[in-house]
């Protein structure tokens, strides 16, 4: 069975959503991510979804309940390359993925998860979000 | 005497008596007012009737009055089409257009008074009744043409106001602004969302500026539509300012209960500008003149 990926990188997982996401393939995301968080005490999740062109309803609510767990296991979830009709669609069905923090690359995506586990608990307040 | 038993055909009034029925249309269409002389020269007016008559015999030809979609009176079609489209873009209203064809009744129906006189009231009745009936579908079909043509303008112009109403412009690096001008509605949110998301990945900006200053008011549903694209900008990874709240929308936007508490807000673009600034790092500074020579 094919899985996606979840890459350790120092202190954050790194998870690059290539295929379409089938059901059964975001189940074991979810156990995937869950599983190395607690094996690698990792602080962050960058979940890269500039592949995707269609996002559902059940993968949206997915990408919010690995935010969820994440936080739960004490790590912050960053979603990064969002198309903007995916965005848009999102929006429209009323998913705006509350409590998910989101950037518009990968590089920018890892600059806001150091920058929060720096900061350490104060990683969803907009006005330190930025540091040149 | 021909007359009385094989009255003449309506092609045949039309064509054999066609410089008088051209003379009294002429004097019907300025007895009844519907042309403005300051909009259309005599002589372009008397060149289109004397075309729209010529054209109806022709397409007359054939004794068939009474469908006027058939291929036989394509060319009068469009001719009128043509006559009506004109009459749309000089500026005269569908009432006046139509009038242009329905004056042309009193002459048809005088000349058929004339050529029917030995016929009998059977026969002249049948015949006021098909030029009448004829007529009044030239008339709607003129009007039809006019509307088309108006709709088709206001079509275009909405087309060329969504194109140019919704400009996104680049204050500074990683800052976009999006100047909303005019009433916000669903089609309008719709480009202006992906503007400003096309916008936000090709120039990697960080903070959009949603300037509402000149959005005349904001109801639940212009609010509604602001949030939507805030949110679809924040999924993108930028956050969104909004400036340019007047205190009669502060007061409306408290009043209708909705609630902008996720989203920064400012009065002005250059309090949003300065905000945006300060988020990304950068800090202006005003230099004396002093240092400024000092430095030179």
């Amino acid at each position: 069975m094919e899985r996606i990926p979840v890459l350790k990188m120092g202190d954050f997982l790194l998870v690059t959503v290539q295929a379409d996401m089938q059901d059964r393939l975001a189940m074991s995301l979810q156990d995937d991510i869950t599983s190395r968080l607690s094996k690698y005490k990792s602080r962050g999740v960058l979940i890269d979804i500039s592949a995707l062109d269609i996002v559902d309803s059940f993968i949206a609510r997915m990408i919010a309940n690995i935010a969820a767990m994440s936080r739960i296991l004490d790590a912050q979830t960053v979603v990064v390359g969002m198309q903007p009709a995916v965005a848009i669609t999102l929006v429209e069905l009323g998913l705006n993925l509350p409590g998910v923090l989101t950037a518009l690359n990968v590089e920018r995506g890892m600059e806001l998860l150091r920058a929060s586990s720096s900061a350490g608990e104060g990683a969803g307040v907009n006005s330190d979000r930025f540091e040149d | 005497m021909a007359g009385p038993s094989n009255p003449p055909s309506l092609h045949e009034v039309l064509s054999s008596n066609a410089s008088a029925i051209l003379a009294r249309w002429s004097e019907e269409q300025l007895r009844s007012g519907a042309i403005r002389r300051n909009l259309i020269s005599d002589s372009q007016l008397q060149q289109e009737s004397r075309e729209l008559l010529l054209a109806l015999t022709d397409s007359a030809r054939n004794g068939e009055y009474t469908d006027i979609s058939g291929p036989s009176w394509a060319p009068t079609r469009e001719l009128l089409a043509q006559i009506s489209e004109s009459r749309a873009k000089q500026g005269f209203t569908a009432s006046e257009t139509a009038t242009f064809i329905f004056s042309l009744k009193l002459p048809l129906l005088h000349q058929i008074q004339e050529r029917y006189a030995a016929a009998g009231a059977e026969a002249s009745f049948e015949a006021f009744w098909t030029a009448t009936t004829l007529i009044d579908k030239l008339g709607l079909y003129a009007t039809a043409s006019f509307l088309a043509a108006r709709e088709n303008v206001i079509r275009r112009q909405q087309e060329e106001m969504m194109e140019l109403s919704t400009p996104v412009v680049q204050l500074f690096e990683g800052v976009l602004a999006l100047p909303l001008i005019g009433t916000l509605d669903s089609a309008r949110t719709q480009v202006v969302m992906e503007n400003l998301l096309e916008r936000i990945v090709s120039s990697g900006a960080r903070i959009a500026i949603l300037d509402i200053t000149g959005v005349p008011t904001v109801d639940t549903l212009v609010a509604q539509h602001l949030l939507k694209t805030v949110a679809a900008a924040r999924l993108m990874g930028a956050d969104c300012i909004i400036s340019g709240i007047r205190p009669q929308i502060a007061q409306t936007i408290v009043h209708l209960g909705v609630e902008l508490n996720n989203v920064t807000t400012k009065a002005t673009l250059a309090d949003a500008l300065a905000v945006a600034l300060r988020r990304l790092g950068y800090s202006v500074q005003k230099n004396t003149p002093g240092q400024q020579q000092g430095r030179e």
